[in-house]
């Protein structure tokens, strides 16, 4: 659409405003990404999103969108091309279903095993494994990607999964993405991150394993004094 | 349209926008009551992931999760009143809402009825900072869309009768006229659309049953996130 300014407000740790590049990316729109210092936000994100004072935020042509999943069945509804979402409404309840479901449950123990100690953080490994296999038990056996031969939301919606727990595995010495438990997530996950406009705008893994590391070693030391 | 069921429980304010949604397209349902504490074997079948309600059946196939279900209803049955705006922006600013409904107003809301004493007052800052939000977005609007009800209304409808019929049970007052006049407004103009109007709960067993859910206050019940009717 000539004429149009789309900007994502983004932290280039963040797994949510990862998805939402994605997403642009697929639809072959041009964007001007701006990073937010998150321990210093800007007049502008907090002018935006005044409500949870987040990322990401997408403006399009002045208007803020907020929540990442909102966020890319806008861009979905707005550049036609190319849908993400599919076309028959049971298939579309289905992706938003699981989509919603991972950020329900998986995203707040990810968070919660991110400052539990050690005591803790194996039965929040548990739990969040156990959500992992549900997630499993969802895979169709025949078809590279969710939807089946092309990417859409399901994938680009939850495949920074197979980016996070490889991490936090090494981080917090626990079992996530067991290969043996989850082999239809390890090769969902692995065909998604291999697609390159995809894997052209994951943040370098080195430095978002030391970004993560040194978080939680803070969060650690906090604890043992 | 083929056939259709809904699982749902007599009390359950999310079961009831599904309610909404069916009776404003015209399309004919069967409903299952369930007991949360005694779940059946075709709900643990059709929701194996959540166990919960609402559940909506169509032709035999499962959709769960009452915004999803909302969205499927809007997508399938497409002729006649459309729940969602046309306009992808305006549709994205009721998802938007929706979720902050979902996920922050209503489990503060249920919190603040489920605590006592200086755990209650924080529990009411914290639903009245919310509340501030949403009356902030209804200025100078009939509905939550303008001027024609939807699908934000259908999410925020449990505002027009549960608050208040906790605060006949237990005398916990929390939408002031003064305080929220647009969501007061909006109160009884939604409250006044026929389908909401006739498909509430009967009040009494809800007066019955928010008592019931106090009783058992003698320590804290930390809800989780979601709520679960019980």
């Amino acid at each position: 659409m000539a004429g149009d300014k789309v900007k994502l407000l983004g932290f280039w740790g963040s797994p949510f405003a990862l998805r939402v590049e994605w997403a642009l990316r697929l639809k072959g729109v041009e964007y001007e990404y701006v990073e937010e210092d998150l321990s210093n936000k800007s007049p502008m994100l907090l002018q935006y999103n005044p409500l949870y004072k987040k990322v990401p935020v997408l403006v399009h042509n002045g208007k803020p969108i907020m929540e990442s999943l909102v966020i890319i069945e806008y861009i979905d509804e707005t550049w036609k091309n190319r849908p993400l979402l599919p076309i028959d409404p049971f298939e579309r309840a289905t992706s938003r279903f699981w989509a919603k479901f991972v950020d329900d449950k998986f995203v707040p123990l990810i968070i919660k095993m991110s400052s539990s100690t050690r005591e803790q953080k194996d039965k929040v490994a548990e739990e969040a494994r156990e959500v992992l296999k549900t997630l499993e038990s969802s895979l169709n056996q025949n078809k590279p990607f969710y939807g089946g031969k092309i990417l859409g939301f399901m994938d680009i919606a939850v495949a920074w999964i197979g980016i996070w727990a490889p991490m936090l595995e090494k981080i917090i010495d626990i079992k996530l993405l067991d290969e043996e438990y989850m082999p239809l997530l390890n090769t969902w996950f692995r065909d998604v991150l291999e697609v390159l406009v995809i894997k052209e705008c994951i943040p370098p893994l080195d430095k978002l394993l030391a970004h993560y590391k040194d978080y939680y070693d803070r969060f650690m030391a906090t604890k043992s004094n | 349209m083929g056939e259709v069921k809904l699982f749902r429980t007599w009390s359950s304010p999310f079961a009831l926008r599904v309610v909404w949604a069916l009776k404003l397209k015209g399309v004919e349902y069967e409903t299952i009551y369930e007991d949360l504490a005694n779940k059946s074997s075709s709900l643990l079948e059709y929701n194996p992931v959540h166990k919960k309600v609402p559940v909506l059946l169509h032709n035999g196939i499962p959709i769960c999760e009452s915004l999803v279900i909302l969205e499927y209803i809007d997508e399938t049955w497409n002729e006649g009143v459309r729940f969602l705006p046309k306009d992808p922006l305006a549709r994205a600013t009721a998802r938007f809402w929706a979720k902050f409904n979902d996920e922050q107003v209503f489990p503060s809301f249920f919190r603040y009825f489920m605590r006592q004493g200086e755990d209650q007052e924080k529990a009411k800052e914290k639903v009245l900072e919310n509340l501030k939000f949403v009356e902030e977005h209804l200025k100078g609007k009939k509905f939550f869309d303008g001027e024609v009800f939807g699908f934000l209304d259908l999410v925020f409808g449990w505002l027009v009768c549960y608050p208040g019929v906790i605060n006949k049970a237990i005398n916990l007052k929390l939408l002031d006229e003064q305080m929220f006049p647009n969501l007061c407004t909006w109160m009884e103009q939604f409250g006044d659309v026929p389908v909401i109007k006739e498909t509430w709960p009967d009040e009494e067993a809800l007066i019955h049953k928010f008592h019931k859910m106090r009783e058992g206050l003698g320590i804290y019940i930390y809800t989780k996130l979601r709520y679960e009717a019980s």
